[in-house]
């Protein structure tokens, strides 16, 4: 890597790759999730230290397990439980600089850093995550935010949400998705059900109205999927309003107002506010869309800005869900395009859009989805005929979801398999109606 | 497969009432179609939004949402409300002739 080079810390730009091989560079912002981390460590392991030099630069110090942030609010888990240190993430022998960016020039293949340190790349990996705008609904971040009004997409909010849901003693509780795409498009879902159980607990259920608003026209995105997770917010008295789509948040009245005019009323509102990609990749002229998501190849994660920029996770503006499982499957991927591409090779265009997401619907119980660009969310089992049931409640995969957060320290980030999945999507196990597939994954 | 007869001419249609080939599409056509949805007078604000998500289709192979309409449309997602009351990115595309805007997931 020209210019990171952490036994070379003039930063100069220009610098040769040693034994003229290329390198690779990951960048990661607070939104980054685990992109650039596994990404990082799996070409770390790839190549030798002599062969490519390896730069992660991130603009905070601080890794968040995002799936944990649902859990906050609820006091299932604590913000101290769900984060470590960033650079305590990645391998030996990665140069990790914590710096903000200023932009990318995608002509020079350069990496301008906000104090004016020029990195030259060979590759560049985009791995910047998704960033909240809450700022972009008119009245959301206006009166009754952080009081009456929040988000637990953020580890700040998710520690206020807390405080509130436990002064919170009945009224009309809103949750409500401003626009797609959204990170974890399920977690809110997650977060009405979870309400309901907790409300349950404290013995105040009854006092409590629980509506989640959704752009979409149903609970979620795809039919099948969206006709369980409707009948399971019906069966938990969760009032279901679709089509909403948010123009204004009034903290004082407590009301949402759509831009067609319907109102929804709320004591307490939890918003999962809109999404946008790093505030660089809009200063990077060509590498961004309007909403400054890089768009990639849906296979091969190369970007269209230019051959030698890729894109990982949620940073994409690829159809896929953005998720934890998304990042890890792709990051397979990743490592071999990026390989084939260093060597002149044809890239390997295997990227399916798989996603698989635990949802957690309360009472020690969770339901599983497993599904591609192609393949719907069906029932059946995962990853084969035999194993965690899909679409349907069980404890077996709320033990999984729970599971998950140690492989996800200990397997997704250092970039190592989790035994048995793999990146494929598999289709064994999966039922199409009435019958089952059986095909070998 | 669903048809239906516009501005004199047999179409293809999804059951949501989407063109099943855009191709088969024209400008003429137009006039009916919004009035099937309610829109009796066509402005030059509605033209604009109409011909931005063909010329979007035509780039991109799939129709904008709200939100990418109002970021880059020129028309504010306020606007775009009460130009097509009953949801701009559907009804829209209903009437360009493009398949229902991709829902993210």
């Amino acid at each position: 890597m020209a210019g990171s080079d952490g036994r070379r810390p003039s930063g100069e730009a220009g610098s040769r790759p040693r034994r003229g091989r290329s390198n690779a560079e990951a960048h990661r912002d607070p939104g980054g999730r685990d992109g650039g981390t596994l990404t990082a460590n799996r070409l770390r392991r790839a190549y030798r230290e002599d062969d490519v030099e390896i730069t992660v630069v991130d603009q905070d110090g601080r890794h968040v397990y995002q799936p944990g942030l649902l859990f906050v609010p609820f006091g299932l888990a604590q913000p101290d439980d769900i984060v470590r240190p960033r650079e305590r993430q990645l391998h030996s022998g990665i140069t990790y600089r914590q710096a903000p960016i200023d932009n990318v020039d995608i002509e020079s293949n350069t990496v301008r850093l906000e104090d004016a340190t020029v990195l030259a790349y060979d590759v560049l990996i985009v791995a910047t995550g998704s960033r909240l705008l809450p700022e972009e609904t008119e009245g959301l971040t206006g009166p009754g935010w952080m009081e009456k009004v929040y988000t637990f997409y953020s580890l700040e909010g998710a520690a206020a949400l807390a405080g509130s849901l436990a002064r919170f003693d009945g009224g009309k509780l809103v949750v409500n998705v401003v626009d797609m795409p959204i990170k974890c498009p399920v977690a809110p879902l997650e977060f009405c059900f979870l309400a309901d159980w907790y409300f349950h607990d404290r013995g105040i259920r009854d006092k409590v109205e629980i509506t989640y608003v959704t752009p979409l026209d149903g609970a979620f995105t795809k039919p099948v999927a969206s006709a369980a997770l409707s009948e399971l917010l019906a069966e938990k008295e969760v009032e279901l309003v679709t089509e909403f789509n948010t123009g204004e948040v009034d903290g004082d009245a407590g009301r949402l107002v759509s831009y067609d005019e319907r109102e929804v009323l709320f004591d307490l509102a939890v918003m999962i506010p809109l999404h946008g990609g790093a505030e660089y990749v809009g200063r990077s002229p060509g590498l961004g869309d309007e909403f400054d998501f890089v768009p990639a190849d849906e296979h091969t994660l190369q970007s269209k800005a230019a051959p030698n920029v890729f894109v990982i996770g949620d940073a994409s503006n690829l159809p896929a869900s953005k998720a934890g499982s998304v990042t890890h499957f792709e990051g397979e991927v990743m490592v071999e395009n990026v390989k084939r591409f260093l060597a002149g090779e044809p890239l390997d265009a295997s990227y399916d859009g798989h996603a698989n997401c635990f949802i957690e619907t309360g009472f020690r119980k969770a339901l599983l989805i497993d599904f591609n660009y192609e393949t719907e969310p069906l029932s059946g089992h995962f990853p084969a005929g035999v194993g965690l049931p899909l679409l349907k409640e069980s404890r077996l995969n709320h033990l999984g979801k729970l599971m998950f957060q140690w492989f996800y320290w200990h397997s997704l980030l250092p970039g190592r398999d989790i035994p048995g999945i793999k990146a494929d999507m598999p289709l064994a196990g999966k039922s199409h109606g009435t019958k089952s597939v059986r095909t070998k994954s | 497969m669903p048809t239906k007869t516009v501005a004199g001419r047999s179409v293809e249609v999804t059951d949501e009432g989407f063109f099943e080939n855009p191709d088969t599409w024209t400008e003429a056509m137009v006039p009916d179609l919004a009035k099937e949805e309610g829109i009796d007078e066509l402005t030059d604000q509605h033209w604009m939004v109409l011909r931005f998500m063909r010329q979007e289709y035509q780039q991109k192979g799939q129709g904008p949402t709200v939100r990418v309409l109002g970021k880059t449309s020129g028309v504010s997602v306020k606007e775009l409300y009460q130009l097509f009351p009953k949801g701009p990115a559907k009804v829209a595309a209903k009437i360009a002739g493009i398949p229902k805007p991709r829902g993210c997931i």
